[in-house]
């Protein structure tokens, strides 16, 4: 025993090492892409397209952020509010429409409630980027391309958030709602009043994952912003690459801005969005 | 969730409805029923039954330049898109892609898994560091590794940590023959994604209880490969089943980063790509786009259902 406990004490410092070593490398690794979105974005373009290679810029070049606004080329600015406006409204009419339909297939009893689950499930086999054609054939005989009502009015009924909320209504303690109802309110009041509140960590968690995912949607976008001032954030980024001018400096200002707002909302908003992704990542 | 109830032990009992009462209570629930599923129903049939329907009515009309089309050509969209070899190729493209993409995100974000949870401090910051791409988007992404990392030119970052050592610049993405467009397509997915599912395997190794382990300890059982083989591999299953699946619609939805790093390049098209450039480029051939879509519709279905099938998902209510 006394011969061996050093060995193994040896053996456990070495191999934490090893692995604080092995995680360190992988971090660095993994932040590449953001030191170069920095320092692209703070640089002037011969400093980036230099013959030698810089680690930093010599002089930090803020006025790339008002440059990058100013150019008239790509409406930037305009486009980084789209995204705003879109992601906002995409957030809240998602969550408001898919959390009562849940609610409704999870507690509501109604003859045929199975049926319209099962027509609901169906709709999950079919991812909707897959039908991105007809939904741009509908909305386009709608007269909504280019409009802000086009870009988020029909990604507004996921199957798969419904069928998330029904999920976790069905294990909401019924007794919240008996108490309600012994109050005497309806389906509706105990929905409001007791329900919600008590669901709020369940919203927040959904709400992040949608938020983001709605803030980098880019097929949809693209397909629906025909013209500039309907362009979102993302629509604007990928016209850069294939600009005949090349601005580096620009380029990546717009990236820096254009991930600034997600990087706020993962830094403070972690915790749901650890939850959500654990909600939504096993739907089995 | 962080709600306490007060439990009331003496729930009341069912009193004596009168028939009328009942019949009341029925219709009013059947009206609150469709006051909460209404809006999302309706919009469910307008904006994704509708168009999949009206899509595979397209899909039988020369349909170019228009929706309301008027020629009924019964078949010929599909044998145009099943015989140009553009469309069944971006099929190739994707099982290709789904042959490299699915098994090595897989592996690294276990490996990721694995490590952080074998950290004593900064467990946290690490986490935090890994899944921070998440936030990224696939265009950010494909902007950062086409215009800096893997730039063709002197300056790109890969060009230049390879020319301290004497390797010539390569073209990483303009240039199919060899195909290095792959290892930039591959490594800008498995960036943005490994962290999300690395957060999917952190859970489930935090699940697995520690007895397992104390007892495959005791059977002598090293630590290391051997636990990892018989404890912790077979107690992911579920999980590495389900991430496998996830990893694989989602490269079959595979869109931005083709879109973005090979431009209008004619190679490397996966199918969204391939439709997107048949009914929303040049020609707008909405016919051949329905059909195209109708088709990985058909596809995607059956491979649900194939998988329901070996798995055991989708038994409607006990589908967790």
């Amino acid at each position: 025993m006394t011969t061996v406990r050093p060995l193994r004490a040896r053996r456990g410092v070495l191999g934490s090492a090893g692995l604080y070593f092995a995680t360190v490398v992988c971090a660095l690794l993994f932040l590449v892409p953001f030191y170069l979105i920095v320092r692209n974005a703070l640089s002037t373009d011969a400093e980036i397209t230099g013959e030698n290679w810089k680690w930093f810029p010599t002089d930090v070049q803020w006025g790339n952020v008002t440059e990058l606004f100013d150019d008239a080329t790509v409406p930037f600015g305009r486009s980084l509010w789209n995204s705003a406006v879109v992601g906002v409204l995409h957030t809240v009419g998602t969550l408001l429409v898919c959390s009562l339909a849940g609610y409704g297939l999870a507690r509501i009893p109604y003859r045929h409630a199975n049926k319209i689950f099962y027509a609901v499930l169906v709709t999950l086999m079919v991812p909707a980027a897959v039908t991105f054609v007809p939904s741009f054939v509908l909305v386009s005989s709608l007269g909504w391309v280019s409009s802000l009502q086009g870009l988020i009015v029909p990604g507004l009924f996921s199957g798969f958030t419904c069928f998330l909320f029904r999920q976790y209504f069905l294990g909401f303690p019924r007794e919240l709602e008996e108490a309600a109802r012994v109050d005497g309110l309806g389906y509706w009041g105990a929905y409001w009043r007791v329900v919600v509140p008590n669901s709020l960590n369940f919203f927040a968690a959904i709400a992040t994952i949608t938020f983001i995912s709605g803030w980098n949607a880019f097929l949809w976008p693209l397909v629906i912003g025909q013209d500039q001032e309907s362009w979102t954030v993302q629509v604007a980024l990928s016209s850069y690459m294939t600009n005949q001018t090349v601005n580096f400096h620009l380029i990546f200002m717009a990236t820096a801005v254009s991930i600034l707002p997600l990087v706020l909302v993962f830094l403070f908003l972690q915790r749901w969005l650890v939850q959500g992704v654990a909600q939504t990542g096993i739907k089995g | 969730m962080s709600t306490t109830t007060t439990r009331d032990t003496t729930r009341p009992a069912p009193a004596e409805v009168p028939r009328a009462g009942r019949r009341r209570r029925v219709r009013s629930s059947t009206l609150n029923f469709w006051i909460f599923t209404g809006p999302f129903l309706a919009g469910l049939v307008i904006f994704v039954y509708i168009p999949i329907g009206w899509s595979a009515y397209l899909s039988f009309f020369e349909a170019r330049y228009t929706v309301t089309p008027d020629k009924f050509i019964g078949f010929d969209n599909y044998e145009l898109m099943l015989t140009s070899g553009d469309f069944t190729g971006s099929l190739v493209t994707f099982t290709v892609f789904a042959a490299i993409i699915v098994p090595v995100t897989w592996a690294l974000s276990l490996g990721l898994a694995l490590m952080v949870h074998r950290l004593r401090f900064l467990k946290a910051f690490f986490r935090s560091v890994f899944f921070l791409p998440t936030a990224c988007s696939f265009v950010a992404a494909s902007l950062i590794w086409k215009m800096s990392i893997f730039s063709g030119v002197r300056f790109g970052l890969m060009n230049t940590v390879l020319g301290w050592f004497g390797v010539e610049n390569t073209a990483w993405l303009a240039d199919p023959n060899p195909p290095w467009y792959w290892l930039v397509i591959v490594t800008v997915r498995l960036w943005l994604q490994a962290g999300f599912y690395m957060i999917l395997f952190l859970a489930a190794l935090q699940n697995i209880p520690p007895v397992l382990y104390e007892a495959a300890a005791i059977d002598g059982a090293r630590p290391g490969w051997q636990t990892f083989r018989h404890i912790t591999l077979p107690q992911l299953r579920a999980t590495s089943t389900a991430v496998i699946l996830l990893l694989l619609v989602a490269a079959y939805q595979a869109f931005d980063e083709f879109f973005n790093l090979l431009a209008k390049s004619t190679w490397g098209r996966p199918p969204l790509v391939e439709l997107y450039y048949t009914a929303l480029g040049e020609d707008q051939d909405y016919g051949a786009g329905s059909a195209g879509a109708v088709i990985l519709t058909l596809l995607i279905c059956m491979v649900t259902l194939l998988q329901g099938r070996f798995l055991g998902f989708g038994k409607g209510d006990d589908a967790r």
